[in-house]
């Protein structure tokens, strides 16, 4: 059965307060469409899943301008003076992750993991509050799964069952975040027949996926 | 020769064909334009790539480099997803990495991702690139603005890694972070021992073998 649905029907998966995974690095590889989508909706209280908060023209930096995000959890936000000035202000909660961490985390709650433990953050803030467990005499701090409600991510192809192929660094977040949502929406740039891909070439299994939009 | 590309020239005599390499933005990038001709390394970028270079041809939208710059792969490169990017390096496997520092100190302490209540961008991947790569290299004026001093006994800003850092290189001179604290091994041209001193709150040892940068 075919995947693609049009983006209103994608939308009805989103409500206020829901915690939204959202693939891209400073914008690329983020499916732009879906978070207009999200923009026009007007939802409120969401919390954000994703690398950074990109520029405020462009990807989720337009939901954090929009003020729809009560809490973003990311490896950063400098690109984006309003996510900073939000965070100033409180009206937004950041909590600030590790690249790496960040990516581990989502990992382990898609893969049924307890966590991860890390070396990275070790003797800094980022240590505070969490366990640290000594493995062959180095100290690792375990780290928490993430997951979300729903996962909006792009990809350049997909087949009509949720194949995904990426195109360049716009990868990115993209497949991890897939693995660890309940709902995944992919938006794509090409959509083909089931059988035209080669199961060598696809990046991402379409078991993951429930649904696909068109750019 | 300004200040920024001497530290990049210097930068860039510390790596040998074969080397996986990671550069920070800012005075680390610039050190790609000075490799010896007979010095091929390759380049991570931790948005999900190694092979980084500069454009080839036209701009591609779904690449950039990890500031979000339209960016080029070289032919032999690979893309993958974010969490192959951390592994390659939280792993071992990125022979060095260089990185700007707002503050770095004699135990090899560095702290480059916040000045609390001014600037908060967050750490992206600095954390894990500090404690993942095999050489850790600081990258940085010597001073900061007004002559604030960076090299310190003790970091006061919050860490990005504890005792990480191996090198130190800036427009004064290098310093080697040893089991004995700081050793001051070169010294830029026009540069005194006196004016180190004056611009260093670190203690630190004089090698006895102390040359003269070149670059």
């Amino acid at each position: 059965m075919s995947k693609v649905v049009n983006i209103e029907k994608a939308m009805n998966f989103v409500t206020d307060s829901s915690v939204i995974m959202i693939g891209g690095f400073l914008g690329i590889g983020t499916p732009e469409n879906l978070i207009d989508a999200v923009v026009g909706s007007g939802l409120k209280k969401l919390t954000i899943i994703a690398n950074d908060t990109s520029f405020p023209d462009r990807g989720i930096g337009k939901l954090v301008v929009s003020r729809q995000v009560s809490k973003v959890i990311v490896s950063h936000v400098g690109t984006n003076p309003e996510t900073g000035r939000q965070m100033h202000a409180e009206e937004l909660l950041v909590e600030l992750v590790p690249q790496g961490t960040l990516a581990e985390r989502i990992r382990s709650g898609g893969a049924g993991l307890g966590g991860v433990l890390t070396p990275t953050g070790v003797g800094t803030v980022v240590a505070d509050g969490k366990p640290v467990i000594v493995v062959d005499d180095r100290q690792f701090l375990l780290e928490k799964p993430l997951r979300a409600d729903i996962a909006f991510i792009k990809a350049e192809v997909a087949d009509t069952e949720g194949n995904l192929v990426f195109r360049r660094s716009a990868r990115n977040f993209n497949p991890v975040m897939a693995t660890g949502a309940d709902i995944v929406i992919a938006e794509v740039n090409l959509i083909v027949p089931v059988g035209a891909l080669d199961p060598d070439e696809v990046m991402l299994p379409g078991i993951f996926v429930d649904y696909i939009v068109k750019e | 020769m300004d200040n920024r590309e001497l530290i990049a020239r210097r930068v860039a005599k510390e790596f040998k064909t074969g080397d996986l390499v990671n550069l920070g933005i800012g005075i680390p990038t610039l050190a790609a334009n000075y490799l010896p001709d007979n010095v091929k390394v390759i380049l991570h970028s931790e948005n999900g790539f190694v092979g980084l270079g500069p454009v080839n041809g036209l701009e591609d939208p779904d690449l950039t480099n990890a500031g979000g710059k339209p960016a080029g792969i070289a032919q032999g490169g690979a893309i993958f997803d974010s969490t192959m990017s951390f592994a390659i390096i939280r792993g071992g496997h990125l022979s060095s990495t260089v990185l700007g520092a707002l503050e770095v100190d004699q135990e090899g302490n560095l702290a480059n991702w916040m000045v609390p209540g001014k600037m908060v961008p967050g750490m992206g991947g600095a954390m894990d690139l500090v404690v993942g790569a095999k050489k850790v290299i600081v990258a940085m004026e010597h001073v900061g603005k007004g002559g604030a001093h960076k090299i310190l006994k003790k970091c006061s800003l919050p860490l990005t890694a504890c005792k990480e850092v191996d090198l130190i290189i800036t427009d004064y001179c290098v310093f080697d972070v040893t089991s004995k604290g700081l050793v001051l091994t070169e010294k830029a041209p026009n540069v005194s021992l006196q004016q180190i001193r004056e611009s260093t709150t670190a203690d630190y040892l004089i090698s006895p073998g102390i040359k003269e940068m070149v670059v």
